[in-house]
């Protein structure tokens, strides 16, 4: 695996003034991810992994510390469309079908019609949704409506994934089925993904690292390279190896609450 | 279905029903007046001494004339039926007689009324549908832009036209038609202008965070998103935005020495005393309404459709 340093923050923080004070949703995170690689960040709400999420995708602005994406900082890289972001709700148009909410973001970058047809027969394909091209994103179900949402943002070539607990609000039989996938994806594309979750055996399954958070103040309190092998059938869960690397997040997120 | 259409029909029924009932009370003085002139025997026998006697007093006494309230000349409260007969008379009936232009034709009238209505609601929506883009793009516009919106709905449209008939004469406007459409589209703004911003609002912070991380342009986020996503809303607004403009344009022919036009026939039959022709000009303007407003919620119906949503 090549060690190109994608993402790089260093004593990033951010913190929101609200009514009741400050709120320090991000203090001191510095976190390098790779070329790549498959990162989970996962912790209580209000850790701050959203938050972090955003800050990469310059959907938030930090108060403090620096990030840089691709080396240019997260304004620039998100100019250059550098990431695709998927969103916790698939967040499809709902006026618009399938085939032209992938199409979406190729017309607002410009991309030739030719293109732009070939591009959204191929991501389609790619998440297992050729033939809804024309269906509109009421008549599909939630797990159908978030592939539809990751091929959107595959759609332009952009090399990182941004994923904001995009199965979050599925039921689990649908959220394995789309874990297997999204690895295989994974593999396929050579992406370098950031995947945000509530969900340790998640976390576990898809990630080559894992970054626990604590919140108040949002940062973090461990960083798991997961020693589990790339090739990962769904049962590699009920192994011992699988087992040990969930019982290090859990005791990490449990180290994160005793500081209340 | 059926269910539905009995439940219509039921209200329809009700509605009918009280009606009649009411007719008789409304009209048992004149129906006296009218018996005692033709010299019939009356309890009390003087109209002086009438004035002071509850009406039901009136009724119980006189029973054999109630019956003559329901067929007035110039009743205080037409029948339905009256009312019926009087539409038919000066629009189908004129129609047969081939005389649908006729000043006495509530066609006639009607298609004066619609005409203003038309530009009324156009030079409306347009005003409506460019504030709240307007007001959408910059702060500083929605502040010093909407309460002169709300201040304007405060002043009664009555009061107002006169004023805007006399100024557009001033400016030398010839005809009522100028007047009357900026009459009609004052009415007709307002509910496009609150219901427009409400619609290109409507796009989530999670749409507009996705036209972001593609770094779009702002006209891009205004095409690609707050348009489409304005349009269930700007229908919702273009039906109550038809019926103002209606009434705006019928108030618009009220006070302005008007004499086409459904305003005017209303006006005319209150200084001549012919109620039925007020109720007549009443129910046309009713049905005129009806008609827009359904042919607007149609082509929504079929647009969205089309467009893919459900409502």
């Amino acid at each position: 695996m090549s060690t190109e340093t994608i993402v790089k923050a260093e004593n990033l923080s951010l913190t929101f003034q609200t009514n009741d004070g400050p709120v320090h949703a991000l203090k001191d995170v510095s976190l390098d991810i790779n070329k790549g690689d498959f990162v989970s960040f996962i912790g209580p709400s209000g850790c701050g992994k959203t938050t972090f999420l955003r800050c990469m995708a310059d959907l938030e602005e930090p108060t403090g510390g620096s990030i840089t994406v691709n080396g240019v900082s997260a304004r620039e890289a998100r100019k250059s469309r550098a990431y695709g972001y998927v969103f916790q709700h698939a967040g499809l148009y709902p006026w618009r079908t399938i085939g032209r909410n992938v199409r979406l973001p190729l017309e607002i970058m410009g991309y030739t019609k030719e293109d732009q047809d070939a591009r959204i027969k191929r991501v389609l394909e790619l998440v297992e949704l050729d033939g809804f091209e024309k269906k509109f994103p009421w008549q599909l179900s939630g797990g159908m409506q978030q592939r539809a949402s990751i091929a959107r943002a595959l759609a332009f070539d952009a090399d990182i994934l941004l994923m904001d607990e995009p199965f979050g609000a599925l039921d689990e039989i649908v959220r394995d089925h789309l874990n297997e996938q999204l690895l295989k994806l994974w593999a396929k594309t050579q992406k370098t993904i950031a995947f945000v979750t509530h969900s340790i055996p998640e976390a576990v399954y898809l990630s080559t690292k894992i970054v626990v958070m604590s919140p108040r103040p949002g940062r973090i309190s461990d960083v798991i390279e997961n020693p589990l092998p790339v090739d990962r059938p769904l049962d590699i869960r009920d192994t011992q190896a699988f087992l040990d690397v969930a019982h290090r997040v859990r005791e990490g997120l449990r180290a994160g609450h005793s500081y209340d | 279905m059926t269910k539905t259409a009995l439940s219509v029909l039921t209200v329809l029924a009700t509605i009918v029903v009280i009606w009649y009932l009411a007719v008789a009370p409304m009209n048992i003085r004149v129906a006296l007046d009218q018996a005692a002139r033709a010299g019939a025997e009356i309890e009390p026998p003087s109209a002086v001494e009438r004035r002071n006697v509850p009406i039901l007093t009136l009724m119980s006494n006189n029973r054999d004339h109630i019956a003559a309230g329901y067929d007035l000349d110039r009743p205080r409260l037409p029948t339905p039926m009256q009312v019926g007969e009087e539409l038919w008379k000066t629009t189908g009936a004129m129609v047969l007689k081939g005389r649908t232009w006729s000043k006495r034709s509530l066609i006639y009238h009607g298609w004066i009324t619609l005409q203003s209505t038309f530009w009324g609601f156009l030079l409306g929506t347009t005003i409506g549908i460019v504030g709240a883009i307007a007001i959408v793009q910059s702060r500083v516009i929605e502040m010093s832009v909407m309460p002169w919106a709300i201040i304007s709905q405060a002043i009664p449209i009555v009061a107002l036209a006169p004023m805007i008939i006399v100024l557009s004469s001033q400016v030398g406007i010839e005809g009522r038609g100028f007047p009357k459409a900026l009459i009609s589209s004052y009415l007709c703004f307002f509910p496009v202008l609150v219901g427009m911003v409400k619609g290109l609002r409507s796009p989530t912070a999670e749409q507009l965070d996705l036209l972001k991380t593609y770094s779009a342009s702002g006209v891009q986020r205004f095409l690609k998103l707050r348009m489409p996503a304005s349009l269930p809303y700007l229908f919702t607004s273009l039906k109550i935005g038809i019926a103002a403009a209606l009434v705006g344009a019928i108030i618009g022919e009220l006070p302005t020495g008007a004499i086409s036009g459904l305003g005017a026939r209303i006006l005319i039959g209150d200084q001549f005393g012919t109620p039925l022709a007020i109720w007549a000009a009443l129910f046309a303007a009713a049905i005129l309404a009806g008609v827009l407003v359904t042919l607007l919620d149609r082509t929504q119906h079929v647009l969205l459709r089309r467009m893919g949503m459900r409502s």
